[in-house]
């Protein structure tokens, strides 16, 4: 049983260590929907999981400098959670919403609840009901990548969609 | 506990080792006596020899002294250089034994031990006039002898500098630990010299932009208790917390009006984020902004009719000053970058902001009219001014940059400044520290 588990997380530590390059591919893939059919060979991975969402759907978008509007990478990561979330009705998420180190505390709160609600309202255009969907903000004190570079804050600014 | 800090102890200035003519020495140039107006002036040598009567008589001096030096404003004189002894001086001091060691102002006292109690008389002398500018005793429980000599730190800044001091006082801050992606952050509160230092919640759920009610014995703050962000108001003689106001979603930035009634608040719903006054005993709410744009971090001016806040709605991060019911807002900052955390100054005439400007954070001050900007300190990373009760020193947090990509090389520490710029200095903390804020003078 641990062993299983230890075998999921490595998986998620795998693609998200590399989800510059998820999140490209999921821009030119073709939907995704279609490539779910590799969920079976994840093994350990259960379907309508948060380990599902990350390996097959991707959980996160992301966002420019002091930008809350999604960018067209990101709309189409959340047209397919809008179609991962039909296909498992009982699973209501957390929109998170998060800023880079680059600001200060209070006004990046405000920011990633902004993120995090502007990510929700296009899951919700996408068909998927409001009451499934909470936003939370942790502003810049959740960062993903601990650097401080571009990168890291390129990586930090997003919204994440994770399994209540 | 806090409990006993507070009424435990017994001030005992009314009763008082009156000298003749308490002469505050006004008008001499040569007297200990200065203008604090002054932007910068030279430290005041000033000798704090152990006070007499043994035990703690030592200890006492030296936080007065560490008081004073942390001050910037003040010079306390090497004990090796002191002539005559600490016992003989709290007799009758001799003069010319303090004035050839550079000293312009002495203080002498003596420690009585009373079965638990600890009474301490202490007298400041003028040593150029020969005069005695100030006596007084305190009475307290021993275990509460920092506080005492926090307060005769206090009576000595207030006699020589002609303002009130702030050494007998208390920050609550943010103590961090662990990584950044997994950070545990806890309320802690602690002495302003982090004397004391002690943890409020414990971990299990995070916190932030802790506040001090006026009267020192509250505290607002944002939590995310149950994933939750809310504001929720803590009190410290009691230890127990309740969420404030009635709001569906995240609340944040809190900060108590001048009389404690009001908390003053950020809520963030719909992609936006308006201020709010709500009334910290019923609860009841009103909605101050309105309209499209991220508005937080409001702070009440310190007689109530204004509310300094920090806002977008023109694009970036800037400065407002509106009424403290809302409306009639207008911008005052005006300078290169982005400004945030406003806090208004206890004296009311300046008002503190963080400000982003060529990928730098900076604390400064300006004029509540927005004329008049200063930057104080400026590095890769800091925020949060708090001012200390009597408007002449803040402390903000200090980040440095990490320097790899685990993170590695990074912290965040307090520091203290004085207003007109000089004398920056770490505070010490058991742990990373960010968002203080000061309390008011505790007696």
């Amino acid at each position: 049983m641990n062993v299983k588990i230890l075998a999921a997380l490595g998986a998620i530590a795998l693609l998200s260590a590399c989800s510059n390059d998820d999140q490209n591919a999921a821009a030119t893939g073709a939907g995704g929907s279609g490539g779910l059919a590799g969920a079976g060979g994840m093994g350990n991975v259960r379907p309508g999981s948060q380990e599902d969402l990350v390996a097959n759907v991707g959980d996160r978008v992301f966002f420019d400098t002091d930008s809350s509007q999604v960018r067209a990478d990101g709309r189409d990561v959340l047209q397919r959670q809008a179609a991962w979330l039909a296909r498992y009705p009982q699973v209501t998420v957390y929109m998170e919403g998060h800023a880079d180190e680059r600001g200060t505390r209070e006004y990046n709160l405000a920011l990633g609840q902004r993120r995090a609600n502007n990510a929700r309202d296009l899951l919700v255009a996408a068909g998927v009901s409001g009451q499934r969907i909470q936003t939370v903000s942790y502003g810049k004190d959740r960062p993903a990548a601990l650097g401080s570079d571009e990168a890291s804050w390129a990586q930090n600014r997003r919204a994440v969609t994770t399994v209540r | 506990m806090m409990t006993t800090d507070r009424r435990g102890l017994i001030l005992g200035g009314a009763a008082l080792l009156t000298v003749p003519a308490t002469a505050r020495a006004q008008g001499t140039t040569q007297g200990a006596v200065i203008d604090i107006t002054k932007a910068r002036t030279d430290p005041i040598p000033i000798a704090v020899p152990a006070l007499a009567g043994g035990g703690r008589g030592a200890d006492i001096a030296r936080v007065i002294q560490a008081n004073l030096r942390n001050s910037g404003l003040f010079r306390p004189v090497d004990n090796a250089a002191f002539i005559q002894s600490a016992e003989a001086a709290a007799g009758t001091p001799r003069f010319q034994d303090w004035r050839v060691i550079g000293a312009n102002a002495l203080v002498t006292g003596r420690v009585e031990d009373q079965g638990g109690r600890l009474r301490v008389e202490f007298r400041l002398w003028d040593v150029l006039p020969e005069q005695q500018i100030q006596g007084t005793a305190f009475t307290a429980p021993a275990a509460q002898w920092r506080r005492i000599a926090h307060l005769i730190s206090d009576v000595i800044y207030e006699r020589l500098l002609g303002e009130k001091g702030y050494f007998d006082t208390r920050i609550v801050y943010v103590a961090e630990s662990g990584p950044r992606d997994r950070r545990t952050r806890r309320l802690a509160i602690m002495d302003q010299d982090g004397e004391n230092n002690r943890f409020l919640t414990d971990g299990s759920f995070q916190v932030l932009s802790p506040r001090f009610h006026p009267n020192a014995q509250q505290i607002v703050f944002m939590s995310y208790f149950q994933n939750q962000p809310r504001v929720y108001l803590f009190d410290l003689n009691s230890g127990s917390s309740r969420v404030l106001g009635s709001f569906p979603g995240m609340t944040l930035s809190p900060r108590f009006s001048p009389d404690g009634r009001t908390v003053v608040l950020s809520y963030a719903t719909g992609g936006d984020a308006n201020i709010y006054a709500v009334d910290a005993g019923s609860g009841a709410q009103r909605q101050l902004t309105s309209g499209s744009g991220l508005d937080v971090s409001p702070c009440y001016s310190p007689d109530g009719s204004q509310i300094v806040f920090n806002s977008d709605r023109g694009g970036d991060q800037q400065i407002y000053v509106m009424s403290a019911g809302g409306g009639g807002a207008r911008r005052i900052s005006f300078g290169r970058g982005r400004y945030a955390t406003p806090v208004w100054s206890p004296r009311g005439d300046l008002i503190a902001f963080t400000r982003i400007s060529g990928g730098q954070f900076g604390i400064g001050v300006m004029r509540p009219d927005g004329s008049g900007e200063r930057i104080l300190s400026e590095g890769w990373g800091m925020e949060g001014p708090t001012f200390a009760p009597n408007g002449r020193v803040l402390a903000f947090y200090r980040e440095s940059r990490a320097s790899g990509s685990r993170g590695q090389g990074y912290s965040a520490r307090l520091a203290q400044i004085d207003i007109a710029g000089f004398n920056e200095r770490q505070m010490v903390t058991p742990t990373d520290a960010t968002d203080p804020s000061w309390s008011p003078l505790l007696a």
